[in-house]
């Protein structure tokens, strides 16, 4: 079978590209930093099997130390956004190789309730700042000479780092790293008979998940100017997640598809309040009930079906 | 012996004794919301996520009950957990049965979407601001070192009970012998002419009960409020990681334990106290990955 994945990367690239020209950049920006996101916890759910359930510790995380390096240090934004994204990957060492030691199930309970131990640390340390967040972080010239001041140029700025963040999961998840991944979410038994440090597969992925993950949420600290609690409480989790289930569980564009849709329901429906909540709960049951492989997952099936149907029967 | 105790350790007795019994009270719910877990899992497979919503739906019951109905506490002791009972044997019947031949994270999403769902709606009807319970047993006994309110001592105690009792039907009759049998090889029961899937449905209405008693035992305590659930299901999910799911009697000391831990924590480091039952679960999977009561799989 023929791999469209780069074609298909090239035309959305190129669409982003020209997005700015209808769509307003500072939404496109969002929606390019939860993509990351997603992609990011995709790499875990769909192709090592490992539901984590506290993503937003790296994503909320690495906001605040971004946030924070760049508003009260005066770090440039460069430094600070790698300074967040070294810190999630720290965090995602320490709280991988804690919950790599319980499968399946536990797993996502042991990251849920390392997320909330995190989400309890920022709202007492001192340097959060509690419930207001770090609010007005200022958007320095990139690299000293890129004014980021305007939206437009950093939708471009993001944009870049959106395609080198896709492009370093599309090339671990196509590499044999990848496929020893691949074969741990199958049978990991097997893996491990066949001499593979699976532990040490699973940690990798789980540190290369949660560095990626940093990088959005670093990224999207300096894009709105503000690192908050919102970012690292475990709704945030959820909506990595619900995001990813939507679009397709271990597809390559199914988490850039379920962040569109995810984000611009929450556009429109900003001015319901709590029905959100419950619109988002229902997307939750109905995609495990009805749709398990996603928007991108079942839009796949179909051309598979279709192709087969037109093959000349043997 | 006790003012030495108090001497030694530099704090009030009051404060002392009186945080040990605001442990021992989370304690209670701890274990019996690990425990209904613990079953539900055992038999299903699923991780009930809903629990919390179930917990919250239990003190919201008792309220509704009281302010559209005037059914007083005690009333709502018994009949609350009934109807979320049979509300969770809809959930299962007509949702999570169809997800049983899947991988057991499914059932993780699904009961995590419903949460959201329940927690919205009560949100969207009674705000997120709580409502008040009055203390169906007002006053107290002075016991020399420390205050104790007749609720809460009957929260402690009733919920001893319950955990006791839901260990000895399902260790010591014949209907938990089904159980335990059906949870280690369910084909084979179901040779033997045993209905599984509605032992399933039972136990999971079961498993809902027990939240929602949990809930009416709350309501008077905590004020009624939509979120008192999502808050409480994350801690109870590091306590079933600490205790393992494999023992039920696991499930009930070390619900009651941790929140005793967590109550001295109050009194000796409060900065701590929102985060030592996290710590401990890091401690415990470096030490005993399956859990304090675990059977390594």
């Amino acid at each position: 079978m023929k791999n469209y994945d780069m074609p298909i990367f090239a035309v959305l690239i190129a669409l982003l590209i020209l997005a700015p020209m209808a769509i307003y950049p500072v939404f496109l920006m969002k929606v390019l930093c939860f993509a990351l996101f997603a992609l990011a916890f995709n790499l875990l759910i769909g192709y090592v099997g490992l539901l984590s359930f506290g993503h937003a510790m790296f994503f909320g995380f690495s906001a605040y130390i971004s946030a924070y390096t760049v508003k009260v240090w005066g770090w440039p934004t460069e430094i600070g956004i790698i300074a967040g994204t070294a810190v999630a990957a720290l965090l995602g060492l320490v709280a991988g190789s804690l919950a790599i030691r319980r499968q399946g199930i536990y797993f996502a309970m042991v990251t849920l309730a390392l997320a909330q131990m995190v989400f309890f640390f920022c709202l007492q340390a001192p340097f959060t700042g509690g419930e207001d967040g770090i609010q007005a972080v200022p958007r320095r010239p990139l690299l000293g000479f890129i004014d980021i001041t305007s939206d437009l140029n950093f939708y471009y700025v993001v944009l870049a780092i959106f395609a080198a963040g896709f492009l370093i999961i599309y090339r671990a998840i196509h590499s044999p790293f990848g496929q020893v991944l691949k074969a741990i979410r199958e049978n990991e038994a097997r893996a491990i008979s066949l001499g593979y440090h699976v532990d040490q597969y699973k940690l990798l992925a789980f540190v290369l998940s949660a560095t990626l993950t940093g990088l959005a949420g670093s990224t999207k600290a300096i894009v709105f100017q503000l690192a908050s609690l919102t970012d690292v409480a475990w709704q945030m989790s959820g909506e990595a997640v619900l995001m990813t289930l939507v679009g397709g569980m271990g597809t390559v564009f199914g988490p850039i598809v379920g962040a569109a849709i995810i984000i611009t329901m929450q556009n429109y429906l900003a001015g319901f309040g709590e029905w959100v909540l419950v619109i988002q709960g229902a997307i939750f049951v109905l995609t495990v009930l009805l749709f398990r492989r996603g928007v991108v997952g079942e839009i796949a099936a179909l051309a598979t079906r279709l192709t087969r149907r037109s093959e000349p029967k043997i | 012996m006790f003012d030495f105790i108090v001497q030694f350790l530099g704090v009030s007795s009051q404060a002392l004794f009186g945080q040990l019994l605001i442990g021992l009270i989370n304690g209670a719910f701890y274990a019996l919301l690990s425990l209904g877990l613990a079953v539900i899992f055992g038999m299903l497979n699923v991780i009930n996520f809903t629990h919390g919503a179930q917990y919250m739906m239990g003190a919201f019951g008792a309220w509704m009950l009281l302010h559209y109905l005037g059914i007083p506490y005690w009333g709502a002791l018994i009949l609350v957990p009934v109807i979320i009972g049979a509300f969770g044997i809809l959930l299962e019947r007509l949702l999570l049965s169809r997800l049983y031949h899947l991988d057991h994270l499914y059932g993780l999403l699904l009961t995590f979407g419903l949460a959201l769902i329940l927690e919205g709606l009560f949100r969207k009807q009674y705000g997120s601001s709580g409502l008040p319970y009055n203390n169906p047993l007002p006053g107290g006994i002075h016991l020399g070192f420390m205050f104790l309110p007749w609720y809460r001592g009957w929260v402690v105690l009733i919920s001893i009970v319950v955990c006791l009792a839901t260990w000895f039907m399902i260790e010591k009759t014949k209907l938990g012998s089904y159980l335990r049998a059906a949870t280690e090889n369910p084909t084979l029961v179901r040779a033997f002419g045993i209905n599984v899937p509605r032992m399933m449905t039972l136990t999971y209405g079961f498993g809902v009960g027990l939240a929602a008693l949990a809930g009416v035992l709350a309501a008077p305590i905590y004020s009624v409020n939509p979120i008192m659930g999502s808050n409480l299901i994350i801690v109870v999910f590091a306590v079933v990681v600490i205790g393992g799911m494999g023992s039920i009697m696991g499930s009930i000391v070390t619900g009651f334990g941790l929140g005793v831990i967590e109550g001295l924590t109050k009194v000796f480091y409060p900065e701590a106290s929102n985060t030592v039952i996290f710590i401990i679960m890091a401690i415990v999977l470096l030490i005993r990955p399956a859990g304090l009561f675990g059977t390594p799989r």
